[in-house]
């Protein structure tokens, strides 16, 4: 589904007029939503809020519009966000700092970034070539997968802000230490000898660039959240379904057995199947979240989508561009072992 | 003649730039030669943090973002009479 463009404006006001009537609209759609939900499936299709049916119904009827509204809006604000961030201004902050502060302000960075080859290939190239040490540059290299922003925005709407914020802490806490492992390490010869001898050579001179207006601004925003929702919009939809379905049909407590905290093995088996999939990290949110409530364990059901988000395929394939297959397999290990332990934490904190 | 280059692995957005540049360049009836530079090796003697870039007459002009078909037209019109 590709979404309409917006019209094209030609002065800030009128930008900023439009986006703050979006806004409006949002607010009220947003807040009307569990009106809206009751009213269609109770007073619509007559169905009962005790029958697992009308249950299951009414919390499809109630996510679906409530998750994409939020993933709009959020995208919408992060992506805008991310225009004020200039890369090359924080490679030069970063660069002037050591081991430590650096992994702690790379791992910053890597949250807000998404992880794509537009940005996380050059980016490493470029941290190399500005002499940061490998271990400064692997938090940044792990953070940015780790903290997906559908992901996010996702665990916001099912599971509330303060498992959002969890997700956000722990993801910066293993970039930063998984960073410092390896940049112990010594791995420096596992990375491709490309990376080491490529040097920028035309400074070109850039009286031609141009500050963003808000406009652009505003447009690239809009231009990433319809990409965005795009690619997601269906499996939010499916996974919901899913969900719903668990939420009225499946018995409270059928998964204390094996995903509750005393099930010592599910926090390593949820990460190794959280491994290979990537593409349904939307999917897959709003199942653990209906998971939840019937008996599995919180650090177990995040340790499975951090995997989900942090380690794929797509990522490897990227990665290898710059790094030898030794170093994705250490890679791996560690930013897998550190999700692992965390899914433990969460289970004995909590 | 214009000497433009999208420097890009060939993600997404880096088709994306392609096809904007072309559509803004066409439209204002521009000749142009486009390149399409997609090893790694290649694009970072430009010095970029983020793909895509656009290059024009070997001059960086954008990075990690797709510019506007007008602004794509004015850097381009702004170099052609700096050439001439």
């Amino acid at each position: 589904m590709r979404l309409p463009r917006l019209p094209s404006l030609h002065d800030d006001r009128a930008a900023f007029l439009l986006v703050g009537l979006l806004i409006f609209l949002w607010l009220i759609a947003y807040n009307n939503l569990q009106m809206i939900a009751d009213w269609v499936t109770y007073s619509l299709m007559g169905l009962s809020p005790v029958s697992p049916l009308g249950a299951a119904l009414n919390f499809f009827v109630y996510d679906v519009p409530k998750i994409l509204l939020l993933l709009a809006g959020m995208i919408f604000l992060i992506t805008l966000l991310q225009t004020f961030v200039d890369t090359a201004k924080v490679r030069a902050v970063v660069e002037r700092r050591g081991e430590g502060i650096g992994n702690v302000m790379a791992a910053l960075f890597g949250a807000i970034t998404p992880f794509c080859s537009c940005s996380s290939v050059p980016l490493f190239i470029g941290f190399v070539q500005a002499g940061i040490p490998l271990g400064i540059t692997f938090s940044f290299l792990i953070t940015s997968p780790i903290m997906n922003e559908v992901a996010f925005v996702m665990l916001l709407g099912l599971f509330g802000w303060k498992v959002a914020v969890l997700y956000l802490v722990s993801g910066i806490l293993i970039g930063v230490v998984a960073g410092l492992i390896l940049g112990r390490m010594k791995l420096e010869r596992y990375v491709e000898p490309f990376v080491y001898e490529v040097r920028p050579n035309q400074v070109g001179h850039r009286s031609l660039q141009t500050k963003l207006t808000w406009i652009d601004r505003f447009g690239q925003a809009v231009d990433s959240t319809r990409d965005i929702l795009s690619k997601v919009w269906l499996f939010v939809i499916i996974g919901i379904g899913i969900g719903a379905f668990i939420h009225g049909f499946v018995p409270e407590d059928a998964l204390t057995g094996i995903m509750g905290e005393n099930a010592w093995w599910s926090v390593p088996a949820a990460v190794l199947v959280g491994i290979p999939l990537y593409s349904n990290a939307a999917g897959v949110i709003p199942i653990v979240s209906a998971l939840l409530g019937k008996g599995a364990a919180l650090g177990t059901a995040l340790a499975f989508m951090m995997s989900v988000v942090a380690l794929s395929l797509p990522e490897m394939i990227i990665l290898r561009k710059v790094l030898k297959p030794r170093l994705i397999a250490i890679f791996v290990t560690v930013v897998a072992l550190s999700i692992i332990i965390t899914g433990y934490l969460f289970n004995l904190v909590i | 003649m214009l000497q433009i280059k999208v420097l890009g692995s060939g993600c997404q957005n880096c088709k994306r730039l392609e096809a904007e540049t072309r559509a803004a360049l066409d439209e204002a009836g521009i000749v142009y030669e486009l390149l399409k530079v997609t090893e790694y090796e290649d694009i970072m003697t430009y010095g970029i943090l983020s793909t895509p870039g656009l290059v024009i007459n070997e001059q960086v002009l954008a990075a990690g973002r797709i510019p506007r078909r007008q602004q794509i037209v004015d850097w381009a019109r702004q170099l052609q009479t700096a050439n001439s």
